[in-house]
């Protein structure tokens, strides 16, 4: 188990002062100049060695993101933009990065801004966050009145400036580039890429889009060094990663853990264990909702990290995981999904816009045991017709936890069926 | 320059072209809806997908940049499935009313579905119906059909520059529509009816009046304004359906105004479909004999000097040559193409045409507009404008009517005193035309029909010359006209000869007595109840106010009815064709100044078209060619110094909608007056232009 | 209200104040990015984005109007008709749904009287059923207004809505005691540091908000 001492977000629970003070008590802002003094090469270096993979959803290499942009700042400024629209169902480990960790998202703000070149960064917070907004407004604040942001940022040199942007509800938003447009004061709908945001992003300018735990666990990074962070997890699985874990658990909880720690483990030590003891689960979503669920046999052994739960057709996506007793109706829990998928569809491309609604049709049907296995081989087929089709990954998104049940509980399936015929019978 | 593999056929194309277009220089047709090659990407209808390999997922080939070495695929079996899935879902809420849509026939979607559409919906589920918009008077909505391809709302927003439609609510409840209460007060909105490529916008005034393929198809040129478009007139029997644009990148690329496609009613109502003579004050029907007699009769004896011709704003070239010869044999010199009295100077050709040609303004980067609001006398060729605009790095000004013209301009006032400063360079505006590698002037016919026209062209010349407007390959001093026939008029001399008499002089002398027979050959904008005691024949298509002046009226035919010739405000010379024939009796208007002369005992010396023509290309060169631009000399003086009046500087066309007896008669003009005012957005909140 | 009664809108001189603030987050020409936050503020203001609000931060702005009413059409947040004073937000997403969102759904529209997207007769609360909210380690949940409440049953779901018709501020956050997303009982970890500890009410060092 991951030691205290090993742990980035030492507030996690809002036991301590969120404030500056508490902040640096906590090792927030010590000497943040020595570490811009090493430069941007050597930042992005760090990070990269590091192993860091995204914590939005796609772990995609953070150092690799950053050495995207360009290396000079042309006429067209460089933005760091922080997406802080923490809407998968399952996630709320940002949230609680931002009302009481707030200065560690602020300095991984200022130096991963620094090592892409942007003077200027946005913070965009979903709507609903207005207490997190209010808390990270407050630490930009203090940060610009110590002189740690603002012009020559902690003494460095470097002219910062960090804003927070306020969206209005939209889960599509989290999308990087329907971010974008968002903060543009657009609606969001995701763009065509290429272009990537590194190229051609906010204002038509260069731009790196980070989740605010990549951006927050940086700081730590670059003081314990990239060695220290690969020491912990697995090869390409480094680090520790906020585990967010709700549903049927005795005791849900966010929680920093080792990345790779075995599912089981992490349900039974921190989440009081699946309610009703560990035979009887049902079926864990492992990272957010669009990840396909898994079946017990699969929890039972399964490590949480990205390569593992790839490896079992799911994936880590944000660490947000759901657990399901033997009690639920997984059919309507998948349902309920489909619904929000439909409900989240920006509607701009035509596989997302009209399969959201149709799988969600064919799932309340399913749910209301009105389908015929013909029906659920169509709605097999809808997903496979939406899936890889659509401008962004949400119609994906809306189609793999269909998959995911049918493949992964197909006697779920079945008994709605079988309810149909019984009660025609 | 990528080179790359499509279906398995090389071809190095441009970096920066997409999968689409390199495909198309193959021939290969990738299906698409919401791609269209003169509006902004969008990438929303999906149906475009292609394989590239090494591609994790198909991509949009409309977006996609070509890659060196991509090997792409259009239509292996992955790509047909993902196709059909894309129509299987444009389907699933579109209704199934082909049938009794206007589009059918000529519907992308109908089309589409052909190839990729399953022979059986497996969509059981309640279908979405959409409310209908109110657009107006032109455009028809039919909402539950729209596959939100955002086709239109693009146009509207980039190429129209009048922003009101948007796409709302997000999801399977997104939907197209204008704000609130805006009108969809565009001059271009008729376009949208084309781009769409479902029936969700149709053409409202035609509405179930024809199906696409019964339509006699007849490739024209637009007369409704100076522009000379490119037009298609679809006929049924003998009756003009509809009016579509056709490509032509020199002129109209694929658009065409409102007027110009909606006016079509107006060739059917106030129709002159016989002579007419008059009688004890009343008109009243004659044979052509009659009506001939009736003017030989009157003629008779009259000198020269007594008699005159004024053409009007849609006078085709042979009519004109025709008339003016017909009246040099009767001894005349009073003949005027200029009814609106612009001083227009004939015998410097590039004094009167846009020089830079219309597609040439997109090379422009500075822009003066004197005395003109382009966006209502011409449109498409504002679109071109704002175009250029959008690109960036164009400065341009007005002096002239403050207006809503879709592209940014510093409006310097509307005093022509203000074109004396630029002259002189007390006005910081010179300075910048001077700047400017191609600098443009646009001159419109409202400067230069007032009293002081003349000094405004002088003006005008002074400041191109001053700011260095023409150089070596490049000339922008553009005349700006209203009218399809003047610059044919110009070019064939339609101007008073030796001691004429100019429409003012004409009008006076009607009044005065001085003249006592007068022809109007389609002209009803000059003063026809100020033409005293005057013998006054009509010769022209409509019952407007010259017919109804006149003494005897001879039924001409319109632009869709007849093979003629206009030379358009670039100085392009273009013929129409004949769509339908002319109501009842009336013929082509060059063949009635035919038969007329020998009634009149001066038989003309041509009796074919082609007669005519060669007679036209004797009298000025120009009509020896079609559709080819000579740039025309300048250097030579024109326009002359005098007083400025201090009237301000207005535009020629008070009204977008009515400028002509076809747009006058048609009742769909009527309505869109009643509904958006006279264009330019008067009736219309704002749309984020402005400025 | 609606838009016909709502003919014209202004900001407050205070609103006004922070508008351009807001403005000024955004480099010059592209204010546009402010269409979002100045819907919220003209909201705040009064209630809902009319019409006439639309046509304001347009002008505001310099956009087209329509191009402010996708926004608000877009964002679920903003909204297109006046609502109660409290705005009651369930969510019935899986996270809620796994852990009883049906008990708190049914409660607040027996306490409250009303469906789904309904106002009160009183006009005090409307009831909205909402996605995920995030706080799906404290489900299930609702929000009110701003605020956040956690760790619902339908007994305190109960209380905090009918200490709302009371006029009183029910204590916002986890309901049922536990320390914000801590499991219930107590850290499994972050037990052996110790820094500063934390003001009453974990609020922050230096004032309320911000």
């Amino acid at each position: 188990m991951l030691r205290d001492q090993d742990r980035i977000f030492t507030n996690l629970y809002g036991l301590h002062d969120w404030g500056l003070k508490g902040a640096q008590a906590r090792g927030d802002w010590d000497n943040t100049k020595a570490i811009l003094e090493r430069g941007r090469d050597a930042i992005i270096e760090e990070v990269k060695n590091s192993g860091l993979r995204g914590r939005g959803g796609a772990g995609f290499g953070t150092g690799m993101k950053w050495s995207f942009m360009p290396k000079t700042e042309g006429v067209r400024p460089h933005y760091l933009v922080i997406n802080a629209d923490e809407g998968e169902p399952g996630t709320c480990k940002d949230r609680e990065i931002m009302r009481f960790d707030p200065h560690k998202l602020v300095e991984g703000a200022l130096i991963a801004s620094f090592a892409i070149g942007a003077h200027a960064s946005y913070i965009y917070i979903r709507g609903e966050f207005v207490r997190e907004a209010e808390h990270l407004q407050a630490a930009i604040d203090q940060a610009y009145d110590a002189g740690l942001i603002g012009k020559n940022a902690c003494g460095s040199g470097w002219d910062f400036d960090l804003y927070v942007h306020r969206g209005a509800g939209a889960y599509v938003c989290g999308e990087e580039s329907a971010l974008i447009e968002s903060l543009e004061g657009k609606k969001g709908q995701p763009r065509l890429k290429p272009p990537f945001p590194a190229g051609v992003g906010l204002y038509g300018c260069p731009t790196t889009v980070n989740n605010v735990e990549s951006i927050a666990v940086v700081p730590t990074i670059m003081r314990r060094s990239a060695s220290w962070f690969t020491g912990l997890g697995r090869p390409k699985n480094s680090g520790t990663k906020l585990f967010c874990i709700s549903g049927h658990v005795n005791k849900p909880c966010n929680v920093e853990e080792e990345m790779g720690i075995p599912l089981k483990e992490l349900l039974e030590k921190h989440a009081g264990g699946v309610r009703g003891g560990w035979d009887n689960l049902l079926a864990v979503i492992p990272g957010g909702s669009s990840v396909p669920a898994l079946p017990k046999s699969i929890c039972d052994e399964v490590l949480m990290d990205f390569d593992s739960l790839r490896d079992v057709r799911s994936g880590l996506g944000t660490a947000a995981v759901i657990v399901m007793d033997k009690s639920t109706d997984i059919v309507r829990a998948i349902a309920r999904l489909s619904r929000f998928y439909k409900h989240e569809s920006c509607g701009q491309c035509t596989p997302c816009r009209e399969g959201t609604g149709w799988m969600w049709r064919l799932m309340e049907k399913l749910v209301r045991g009105e389908s015929s296995m013909e029906e659920v081989e169509l709605l097999e087929q809808v997903t496979r017709q939406v899936e890889g089709h659509t401008i962004c990954a949400l119609g994906d998104a809306a189609a793999w936890p269909i998959q995911g049940l049918i493949r992964n509980f197909r006697s779920e399936v079945e008994k709605k069926i079988a309810g149909r015929s019984q009660s025609a019978a | 320059m990528p080179k790359l593999t499509i279906d398995g056929r090389e071809i190095e194309v441009e970096a920066g072209v997409t999968i689409l277009q390199a495909a198309e220089e193959l021939g290969i047709e990738i299906p698409r809806f919401c791609y269209h090659e003169r509006l902004a990407v969008a990438g929303n209808c999906r149906m475009c997908l292609v394989e590239v390999e090494k591609m994790p997922k198909m991509v949009s080939s409309c977006s996609q940049p070509v890659g060196e070495g991509m090997v792409v695929h259009t239509n292996n079996a992955k790509v047909r499935k993902a196709r059909q899935g894309v129509m299987e879902f444009l389907l699933i809420n579109h209704p199934l009313d082909c049938p009794i849509c206007d589009q059918g026939g000529e519907c992308d979607l109908q089309d589409q579905a052909m190839t990729y559409g399953g022979d059986r919906g497996r969509y059981q589920e309640e279908k979405r119906a959409v409310e209908d918009k109110t657009y107006g008077p032109l455009v028809q909505t039919w909402m539950t059909r729209c596959i939100q391809c955002t086709r239109c709302v693009r146009f509207i927003t980039e190429i129209a520059g009048t922003p009101v439609l948007g796409g709302l609510h997000r999801g399977e409840h997104m939907e197209i529509s204008k704000y609130v209460d805006a009108a969809l007060s565009s001059e271009l909105s008729g376009n949208l009816i084309d781009l769409c490529p479902v029936g969700a916008l149709t053409n409202k005034p035609a509405a179930y009046t024809y199906r696409a393929w019964e339509l006699k198809k007849t490739e024209s040129v637009d007369a409704m304004d100076a522009l000379g478009a490119a037009i298609r007139v679809d006929t049924r029997g003998n009756e003009v359906v509809r009016i579509l644009p056709r490509v032509n990148d020199d002129i109209n690329e694929e658009w065409l105004g409102d007027r110009s496609r909606f006016a079509v009613d107006g060739l059917k109502r106030q129709r002159l479909d016989r002579p007419y003579v008059r009688k004890d004050g009343k008109l009243v029907p004659a044979s052509w004999g009659e009506a001939f007699a009736a003017i030989a009769d009157r003629l008779k004896g009259l000198p020269g000097s007594k008699i005159a011709a004024i053409a009007g704003d849609q006078t085709d070239c042979e009519t004109m040559v025709a008339v003016k010869d017909l009246l040099a044999a009767l001894g005349s010199a009073n003949i005027d193409c200029r009814q609106d009295g612009a001083k227009l100077d004939a015998s410097v050709r590039a004094s009167y045409l846009f020089n830079s040609t219309i597609a040439g303004i997109e090379d422009a980067d500075a822009l003066l507009v004197i005395g003109s609001n382009p966006r209502k006398e011409a449109p498409v060729l504002n679109a071109r404008i704002r175009k250029r605009y959008l690109e960036g790095g164009f400065k341009a000004a007005v002096v002239g009517p403050k207006a809503d013209l879709t592209f940014k301009h510093e409006w310097l006032g509307d005093s022509a005193a203000v074109l004396a400063d630029i002259a002189s360079g007390k006005h910081p505006f010179l300075e910048v035309l001077k700047a400017a590698k191609k600098p443009a002037i646009i001159l419109g016919q409202g400067a230069l029909s007032r009293d002081d026209g003349a000094a405004i062209l002088a003006l005008a010349k002074k400041i191109a010359d001053a700011a260095g407007v023409v150089a070596e390959g490049w000339n922008g001093f553009n005349v700006l006209h209203t009218a399809a026939a003047r610059v044919g008029g110009l070019d064939l001399g339609f101007v008073p000869g030796q001691g004429g008499r100019d429409v003012a002089g004409i009008v006076a002398g009607a009044a005065s007595g001085d003249i006592s027979a007068v022809f109007l050959l389609g002209a009803d904008e000059i003063d026809t109840q100020g033409l005293g005691n005057a013998f006054v024949v009509y010769l022209g298509s409509h019952g407007d106010s010259g017919a109804q002046r006149a003494d005897v009226v001879l039924p001409g035919a319109a632009y869709t009815e007849k093979s003629a010739t206009f030379v358009n405000t670039e100085g392009r010379v273009q013929r129409t064709q004949l769509a339908i024939f002319p109501p009842g009796e009336a013929k082509e208007d060059w063949r009635v100044v035919r038969a007329l002369s020998d009634v009149l005992g001066q038989a003309l010396p041509y009796d074919t078209p082609a007669q005519v023509r060669a007679r036209m290309a004797a009298v000025n060169a120009v009509f020896a060619t079609q559709n080819v631009l000579a740039s025309a000399a300048w250097g030579s003086a024109f326009g002359s110094e005098g007083p400025l009046s201090d009237k301000p500087l207005a535009s020629a066309i008070d009204n977008y909608y009515m400028t002509d007896p076809i747009s006058r008669a048609s009742k769909t003009m009527a309505e869109c007056t009643a509904a958006f005012g006279e264009g330019c957005g008067c009736n219309q909140k704002k749309t984020g232009t402005h400025g | 209200m609606s838009n016909d009664e709502m003919q014209s809108f202004a900001f407050t001189p205070e609103n006004l104040e922070k508008a351009k603030k807001i403005i000024a987050k955004y480099p010059a020409g592209k204010q546009q990015s402010a269409v979002m936050p100045l819907l919220d503020l003209a909201q705040r203001q009064v209630g809902w984005t009319s019409q006439a609000v639309m046509e304001y931060v347009a002008e505001m702005l310099d956009m087209a109007p329509i191009r402010v009413q996708e926004v608000v059409t877009f964002y679920t947040m903003y909204n297109q008709k006046p609502v109660g004073k409290f705005h009651v937000q369930v969510c019935t997403n899986i996270c809620c749904l796994l852990r009883g969102c049906d008990g708190v759904a049914e409660t607040a529209k027996q306490v409250l009287g009303v469906e789904w997207g309904e106002t009160s007769a009183d006009g005090l609360f409307t009831l909205s059923e909402v996605e995920c909210l995030g706080a799906c380690t404290n489900a299930p949940m609702m929000q009110v207004n701003d605020d956040y409440y956690e760790d619902l049953t339908p007994e305190t779901t109960q209380a905090v809505l009918e200490a709302l018709k009371r006029g009183e501020t029910p204590k916002t956050g986890p309901q049922n005691g536990r320390q914000f997303s801590a499991p219930e009982g107590g850290p499994t970890t972050l037990t052996e540091l110790t820094f500063v500890p934390a003001p009453l009410g974990a609020s922050n060092s230096k004032g309320e908000k911000a």
